[in-house]
């Protein structure tokens, strides 16, 4: 209810936002985008930074833009901003079906792609979409820009490849035009965060499967590939029956005993709706594939 | 159908009762402009914050306040120790009291701030008062409090199995009470005589009350005067006067207890709590103006819980199906203190309606009250009808399987005749009226239930699974007459109070005992009396929850304010009509037997162009000028309505979900609602808490529960973690009514404030276990998350070794 005192300072650039967190960096220090996690954690008491550094306003991360084959979105632009961008459904189906079923409007209109990614919260929505996607996080530090493939990016609950002095200034996710994505969620009726959430990307040539990206939210301790799910589908069709097959093995490669487990659901639980919702996300994959092959 | 809102411009005087008006309070709660406690501001005023139990059980060894009394702001820590010395105020025991007796009531201390022991995570050890909020709150967080942790038990069951730690001193194996109700041996002898029977075995969870606004006092006292004032979260403010006044040792009189808007209760907002009356000693203590407001996690830790009951029963049928016993065994944990009401709620509320709507010769209830450590337990929306009505019906739908007949037929066979009212139960209460079969027919029809049960069979064959679940329920409102509740035990009348007062101008305040917190009190109380005045809406004021401007009153709780608050303005409002007639029949030199009254208008009986209208004879009587011999000046009167018996509205709800035995989830299909609540003073105000109390049902059954550890730490300590359910989690609605007055209020009201939590569990349940039949799914504890759901579906199939439905006996039978 009452956060701890804290200072607080709003960054106007990329650079000066990187010079407070080196200036900061003997105190506990947070970055502030839509804060809706950050200021939940800080008034229950879970979180009680010294310094809040607000890098919401930095014009330059805000935004969604078409770069070659690539979907650029700016760390802080907001997922109401990305659902208004007709490029993010374009290119990125499955991440934008995903942020589409982030919180709800309120959350949608304060909350940040960047924030969101930066968190890692394994009950959040986009974690497996942007496994799903193959994005990039791009992060910026004293040390310059690098780029994190998101296979390399996730580690823990609340853990990324993230050093403490970098902040993420945009997310790249290579076209998927051609692909067809949907995300499919359990949300927990509490919260609304997902109980667990697939996002599914698909290519097809000709009714046969060329590539496809799985990724899961809510199943481990961070988001995580379905990589026996992907296999299982390459070389097949979309159909009912190869959409069952695949979905059969969700769990393969997904040690039970690492599985999350709380009050809304077992990891034995959690199986069950792993395949479930499998399932449902590549059926809305198979279904968005028709009109998209139309397209 | 849903009913449409009227403008209240668009209706005659003549129609304002029983039209579906506008809510008039609507507009300032919708825009902010409504004032609740802690919109209250006062010059100087100091906030407190509570020093709580981490644990669910423990002796306090040690409290430190010395870092927090050095802290920036702060005025004072007080623990228990400073209640009793010399120089702070009262000489009061400092302990809640309990409202209601029972013979083998273990009344235990509670004191306001824990007395070397704490008994559940949550209990008030100290205080801290500072010049801000924040201040207060992180000295509390500086208080250092040492425990010796001791074992805690959270089940009652446990608690009263002799092996648990025992709570308090003089309650011995955590018993606080052993009561029965109905004749043991006539019920024991129906199950001899039976030639079937059924049995279930279920739980009815603790709740949380999550009313929207958190509990919040702000006391002001005038030393000048020795007055104490104190705005709070009231349901009850003159019983809150009372019981503050003996636990702080303030005379009553001089204590005035005003609630402000109050946004929502539950039930939570009856009971009588250490922290409000905590505000009100330290504004004497301090002289000078003091709040305190309830965090969310404080009113999840602190507030009341509902429910919470381990039952057996079991139901004894002859061979045609008639029901010719009920006989039902109960621990009801009551927490670990006896809060306001607490013993009366799963006793006389709950025992006496285990009748339901059936004609049942032979019923014996027996239940025992545990102490446990977690929160006290008191009425929460129905209190202890829902849970009456939970066993019931469940239990009806076992029997109808039992017995392989349609659910809803083996109700209609049992159900008490219409010719049988007014009809005593097996369990001490008389039903005013009842047509119980009306909105049985109506709920078939709407349900479409014929072709219901061929959609069920054929989805089956589809390998989906529907089900339908019936809850005919029972409800009694307005606990009455104050005789019979003194006898039960309750420490206080339940009749109702009111004022009507006409001022020179013909406008009218009223004034009533009950104290709305939601329910839409200022529109239906307003419609009453314009109707019995036969003046204009617009022109009538309601005023409730204030002691100092109402006579007295009971408060609003037991969806008693339209059947005991609403009689009483009624009362108060003919005997204004009463003076007036004599007052109008002497300027009209007439007899005032000669003088009649409609629609506003006094007329002398065949010479109806004399006349005159009842506001210009309230201007007459503040005049003065020319008033009846020895008749008093002045046009109001006051009345204490004392009703003759409770009310008891009924209804049918049913419930169609499918569940999908995969993934254990469920969907509505339907929700149908036909409520028989009396004759309805404002048609859409019941729609709407028919819409209200089932969404709460909605949430018991499907997704709220309070869950603890072994050591009595709240696990759904946020609404992150317990889901109170949202709009996409309740169903649409097909509401419809029957009306069946009241014979014995001049309303012919009855209540609908509970109706639709009462319902709505048990509805949903039976559809669920009726879905799930051809699995051998016959029971499913609430909230019935999906992964209990699944586990049913995944044991049930285990059990009969791999059953698969797809060729069982898919009857369309009902379990
Ligand atoms: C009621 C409610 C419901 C919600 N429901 C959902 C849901 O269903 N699904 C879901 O996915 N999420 C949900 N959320 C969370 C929401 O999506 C958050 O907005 C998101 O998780 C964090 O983004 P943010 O911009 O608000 O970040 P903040 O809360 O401001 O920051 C979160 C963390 O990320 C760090 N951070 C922020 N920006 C950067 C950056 N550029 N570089 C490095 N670190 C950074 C911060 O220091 C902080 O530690 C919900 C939140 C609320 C309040």
């Amino acid at each position: 209810m009452f956060p701890d005192e804290f200072d607080y300072y709003e960054a106007t650039s990329v650079d000066e936002a990187i010079d407070l967190l080196a200036e900061h960096s003997g105190a506990e220090t947070e970055l502030l985008a839509g804060g809706h996690s950050l200021l939940p954690a800080m008034k229950s008491g879970l979180s009680s930074p010294d310094v809040l550094i607000d890098v919401g306003g930095i014009d330059d991360l805000h935004g969604v833009s078409v770069d070659g084959d690539t979907l650029v979105v700016g760390a802080m632009t907001s997922y109401s901003d990305l659902l208004d961008a007709d490029a993010a459904h374009k290119h990125a189906p499955a991440f934008a079906a995903a942020v589409g079923q982030v919180g709800d409007e309120q959350v949608r209109n304060r909350g940040t792609i960047g924030g969101n990614l930066a968190h890692a919260d394994p009950a959040s929505d986009l974690p497996g979409a942007a496994l799903a996607s193959d994005a990039t996080i791009v992060a910026e530090g004293p040390n310059g820009e690098r780029e994190i493939p998101i296979d390399d990016y996730f580690f823990g609950m609340y853990a990324t490849a993230l050093d403490p002095g970098e902040l993420v200034t945009r997310v790249e996710i290579p076209s998927a035009a051609g692909a067809a994505g949907a995300y499919a969620k359990k949300p927990s009726p509490s919260s609304g965060y997902a109980m667990v959430g697939i996002a599914a990307l698909v290519e097809t040539d000709g009714g046969t499967v060329t590539s496809a990206r799985v990724g899961a939210n809510g199943v481990l301790d961070h988001g995580v590939r379905l990589e026996a799910v992907e296999e299982a589908l390459v070389g097949g069709s979309l159909d009912q029956e190869s959409i069952e097959a695949a979905a059969a093995v969700a769990t393969d490669g997904i040690d039970e005993a690492m599985m999350m487990s709380d009050l809304q659901a077992s990891a034995e639980f959690r199986a069950t709706l792993l395949e479930a919702y499998t399932k449902r996300a590549l059926r809305a994959t198979a279904e968005n594939a028709a009109p998209r092959a139309a397209d | 159908m849903t009913i449409e809102s009227v403008d209240p411009d668009d209706v005659t005087a003549a129609d304002i009762l029983g039209s579906a008006i506008e809510r008039r309070e609507d507009p300032a709660l919708i825009t902010g402009d409504a004032e609740y406690t802690d919109d209250i501001q006062l010059a100087d005023m100091a906030h407190m914050s509570v020093v709580r139990s981490q644990y669910g059980h423990a002796r306090i060894e040690d409290v430190d306040t010395s870092e927090a009394e050095a802290m920036d702001g702060v005025v004072g820590v007080y623990t228990h120790d400073d209640l009793a010395r010399e120089d702070t105020p009262g000489e009061a025991p400092f302990n809640l009291p309990v409202g209601w007796l029972l013979p083998s009531l273990n009344d235990v201390d509670h004191p306001i701030l824990a007395d070397g022991k704490v008994r559940y995570q949550g209990d008030a050890i100290a205080i801290v008062v500072a010049e801000q909020r924040y201040q207060a709150a992180d000295a509390a967080g500086a208080v250092d409090v040492s425990y010796e942790r001791l074992d805690a038990v959270t089940d009652p069951d446990e608690a009263l199995s002799g092996d648990a730690r025992q709570l308090h001193a003089d309650a011995d194996d955590n018993v606080a009470f052993d009561w029965e109700i109905g004749d043991a041996e006539k019920t024991a002898a129906a199950f001899e005589d039976a030639s079937h029977t059924a049995s279930i075995e279920l739980t009815n969870q603790l709740v949380i009350p999550n009313a929207m606004e958190p509990r919040a006092a702000v006391a002001d006292y005038h030393p000048g005067t020795d007055e104490l004032e104190v705005f709070m979260t009231s349901q009850n403010p003159h019983l809150h006067r009372l019981l503050m006044s003996g636990v702080i040792g303030h005379p009553e009189h001089k204590l005035r207890v005003k609630a402000p808007e109050v946004g929502g209760g539950f039930g939570s907002k009856i009971h009588h709590y250490a922290d409000e009356t905590l505000v009100a000693w330290c504004s004497k203590l301090l002289d000078r103006p003091v709040k305190w407001t309830a965090t969310r996690s404080e009113t999840y830790q602190t507030d009341a819980l509902g429910r919470g009951h381990e039952t057996e029963a079991e139901i004894a049928m002859d061979d045609d199906g008639d029901v010719i016993g009920l006989r039902v065994d109960t621990r009801a944990n009551l927490g670990a203190y006896l809060s306001t009401f607490a013993p009366a709620v799963p006793t006389y509320l709950y025992g006496t309606l285990l009748s339901g709507q059936y004609d049942i010769p032979a019923i014996h209830g027996h239940v025992t009250g545990a102490f446990t450590n977690v929160p006290p337990v008191d009425a929460y929306r129905g209190a202890g009808r829902p849970e009456a009505s939970f066993v019931v019906e469940r239990l009806m739908n076992r029997a109808a399987h039992e017995m392989g007949m349609d659910p809803a037929e083996f109700r209609r066979r049992n159900f008490v005749p219409d010719e049988a009212f007014p009809y005593e139960t097996q369990v001490a209460v008389v039903y005013d009226s009842g047509e119980y079969e009306k909105p049985m027919d109506e709920a078939l029809d709407l349900l479409d239930y014929e072709d219901f049960r061929d959609r069920q069979k054929e989805a089956r064959e589809e390998g989906r699974y529907l089900g339908v679940g019936f809850s005919c329920y029972i409800e009694a409102c307005g606990l009455a007459p104050s005789e019979l509740a003194g006898q039960l035990g309750a420490q206080a009348g339940l009749w109702e109070s009111s004022l009507v007062r006409f001022h020179p101008s013909g406008t009218v305040t009223a004034f009533c005992g009950t104290s709305g917190h939601g329910q839409g009190h200022a529109t239906t109380y307003a419609q009453i009396v314009a109707n019995e005045l036969g003046v204009d809406y617009d022109d009538v004021e309601i005023v409730e929850g204030d002691t100092d401007e109402i006579p007295h009153g009971m408060g609003t709780y037991g969806s008693r304010s339209a059947a005991v608050g609403g009689s009483s303005l009624v009362k108060s409002a003919r005997k204004v009509v009463d003076k007036a007639r004599e007052i109008a029949a002497h300027s009209l030199e007439a007899d005032p037997d000669d003088v009649e009254f409609e629609n506003g208008e006094f007329r002398i009986v065949g010479a109806p162009d004399r006349s005159i209208g009842i506001q210009s004879v309230a201007e007459q009587a503040y005049l003065a000028h020319d008033m009846p011999d020895d008749m008093e000046p002045g046009l109001e009167a006051t009345s204490f309505y004392d009703p003759d018996n409770f009310v008891f509205p009924f209804g049918t709800h049913a419930a169609i979900v499918e569940v999908d035995p995969e993934t254990g989830e469920i969907e509505f299909e339907k929700y149908v609602a036909v409520d028989d609540v009396g004759n309805q003073i404002n048609p859409k105000i019941v729609e709407g808490q028919i819409h209200g109390g089932v969404a709460q049902g909605v949430g018991q059954a499907l997704y709220e529960g309070a869950e603890y550890d072994d050591n009595g730490t709240l696990l759904t300590g946020s609404m992150q973690d317990y889901a109170v359910p949202k709009a996409e989690h309740v169903p649409e609605m097909d509401t419809a009514s029957t009306v069946t007055p009241s014979p014995h209020n001049p309303l012919g009201v009855k209540g609908v404030g509970e109706a639709g939590t009462i319902a709505a569990p048990q509805a949903i349940v039976n559809a669920v276990t009726d879905a799930l039949e051809p699995f051998g799914v016959d029971h499913i504890e609430m909230p019935m998350t999906p992964e209990r759901v699944w586990r049913a579906v995944d044991a049930s199939a285990t059990a009969d070794g791999g059953h698969d439905p797809e060729d069982g006996t898919a009857d369309g039978g009902d379990r």
